[in-house]
């Protein structure tokens, strides 16, 4: 377990480096980022002159999901896109090889082997948004509900990533990096309203088809203290199972590609 | 069967056959491929056995396509195999245990593993990290190679601006940091300069002298084979077509030897007919192909029969053989 933990040490220390080797894209990355965050503040003013409401939810409790969105935005831009979309390159060149050699979860490697700094910004913008709106609304603010949103956020960060790993998995047999970034972010981006804002049917698919309620309703519902238990528990053994078939299914790939490459 | 203790790599019978389908071109062919398709197994690799004792160091022979690559894949459990057993250090690669991982390593010439964008030195500390060496052991170890490697501040420069005998040298040390006991090298020396390849190949027969590595390589160069294989396995077209020694392998191949005459005198080609077949005349030159068992007799008669001034002896160069005896296609 320590070596996992020194090795993603130095494999983020190394990422930070290999951005900084590059300045003018570092500036032009940051550029970008900054370009983001605006946009994510200009959606977010939106809902301060608006004064509508969204489904049953008052601007606020909206705000609050417009955080979840956020941090999950830029958790995805860290993690989630560097490192599975970089998936298709280790088949395509070849060097997966190397991964599979080295005695340690290859799942594992592929998944944090990078860290983009360029999400940090986002991350920490939704945190703050979640945590002001959530005082400002006034409700029951507790360690409770603030543990609740923690388990929550985890399970919604745990089913995007195994969805997006499911994906970025297939390329064992495509070869192809097929947009599947831009699919993922339109599902990520479909969280940025609260599950009752939209029609009946889609309520129903987002929750247990493509569980994007996970993602950000049921978080900002969290710490809010709005979320009930069941749900709560129902979250923990969907994205156990969700995870757990990511893993079956890598094994699965690797099983053909071990069987398949030359 | 039964293993001997001395063995450190055990291949039995070994197989790897690929299912393919074949695809009509244009339009019909494609609908038909859709419905009815067609696969038949093409086979890669075709019963081969071989034992490897510990310290040896074995070089793959064959054409491109013969299965080299194949073949060591599946002994590092990058492949599995059809049917057939791999054993090696009493592990079956292809469960890629951690314990077994951490005893191999495995070098491709065309393929990096360093990050490109940094200096080695920063790949090297990550590995060290993945195999669990503490940074002390690191520092050590790569002290320690470097230094059999001839590597000094090139660790310390990004991956993308070193030579590629520099880059391959630091992939190498990379490869080697966890001491591994079996190194599998594919093409390691796959377009160095003449220079750069004898630096490589002098530093894996130095490795293997002090640390007792088995090195198994595969090369196209047959430069790196003679100078540092004593056994050479020979693959053709998925089979093992010859296991030993690479001085048997040239009596086997070639049964005739090379003598080559300069006269004093200019001389008509007839004259030589009689004593072997004739490579190459011209002027005063002649070379001939003497069967081994006639080459004495050959040799007093020639030196009696002719005024001459220098007279060698000599085999065939070994890659024209084993060029020839590919392109030749079928072997027996």
């Amino acid at each position: 377990m320590q070596r996992y933990f020194k090795t993603i040490r130095l494999f983020w220390s190394t990422a930070f480096a290999s951005q900084l080797e590059y300045q003018l894209n570092f500036l032009i990355e940051l550029l970008a980022m900054l370009g983001t965050l605006l946009g994510s503040i200009f959606i977010l003013s939106l809902f301060f002159t608006g004064g509508r409401q969204l489904g049953d939810w008052t601007w606020e409790s909206a705000l609050v999901i417009q955080g979840v969105y956020t941090f999950l935005d830029g958790l995805t831009n860290a993690i989630l896109r560097p490192n599975l979309t970089e998936i298709v390159n280790y088949v395509r060149e070849g060097t997966l090889d190397y991964v599979l050699l080295k005695p340690i979860d290859s799942q594992f490697w592929l998944s944090v082997k990078k860290f983009s700094f360029a999400g940090l910004p986002e991350i920490i913008l939704g945190l703050s948004i979640v945590f002001w709106a959530a005082i400002q609304s006034a409700s029951t603010f507790s360690i409770y509900s603030l543990f609740v949103f923690i388990i929550s956020l985890l399970i919604g960060f745990i089913i995007l990533y195994s969805v997006w790993f499911l994906i970025a998995a297939s390329s064992i047999w495509f070869v192809k990096t097929w947009n599947a970034t831009e699919v993922l972010r339109a599902l990520l981006a479909a969280g940025r309203y609260p599950i009752s804002a939209y029609p009946v049917i889609l309520r129903f698919i987002f929750t247990l088809v493509l569980p994007i309620a996970f993602l950000t309703t049921f978080p900002a519902e969290a710490i809010l203290g709005e979320l009930k238990f069941n749900i709560l528990f129902f979250g923990l053994i969907l994205s156990s199972l969700f995870f757990i078939f990511s893993r079956l299914f890598w094994k699965f790939a690797l099983k053909h590609y071990t069987s398949a490459s030359s | 069967m039964h293993t001997n203790p001395s063995d450190l790599i055990v291949v039995d019978q070994l197989s790897k056959y690929y299912r393919v389908a074949n695809k009509q071109p244009g339009f019909k062919g494609t609908v038909k491929h859709f419905f009815d398709r067609k696969t038949y197994d093409v086979s890669a690799v075709t019963d081969i056995s071989f034992k490897i004792a510990p310290g040896e160091i074995v070089g793959f022979l064959g054409a491109n396509g013969a299965g080299k690559t194949t073949l060591l894949k599946m002994m590092c459990g990058l492949i599995h195999p059809s049917t057939g057993l791999v054993d090696v250090g009493g592990y079956s690669p292809q469960r890629r245990q951690t314990a077994f991982l951490k005893e191999i390593t495995l070098v491709m010439g065309q393929k990096q593993q360093l990050i490109w964008d940094l200096p080695p030195m920063d790949s090297l500390y990550v590995n060290a990290a993945v195999y669990g060496l503490s940074d002390h052991e690191a520092k050590v170890r790569i002290n320690e190679l470097a230094e059999m490697l001839e590597l000094g501040e090139e660790l310390t420069r990004p991956v993308r601006k070193l030579s590629l005998g520099q880059r391959m040298k630091s992939e190498i040390l990379a490869a080697l940091l966890h001491k591994p006991s079996v190194l599998f090298l594919d093409e390691p020396t796959l377009g160095l300069d003449v220079n750069a390849q004898a630096r490589v190949r002098s530093f894996l027969s130095e490795y293997n002298k002090r640390t007792g590595a088995t090195i198994l390589l595969t090369s196209h160069y047959m430069a790196d084979i003679t100078a540092l294989c004593p056994r050479v396995i020979c693959i053709h077209k998925g089979k093992l077509f010859y296991d030993g020694d690479l001085d048997s392998l040239a009596n086997s191949l070639s049964p005739s030897r090379e003598v080559k005459v300069e006269l004093k005198d200019p001389c008509a080609s007839e004259q030589f007919e009689k004593y072997g077949e004739i490579q190459d005349l011209n002027d005063r030159f002649v070379c001939l192909l003497v069967s081994r068992d006639k080459l004495t007799d050959v040799v007093s008669n020639l030196l009696t029969d002719f005024n001459i001034i220098d007279l060698e002896i000599s085999d065939p160069p070994i890659d024209q053989l084993i060029g020839e005896l590919f392109i030749k296609g079928e072997v027996n």
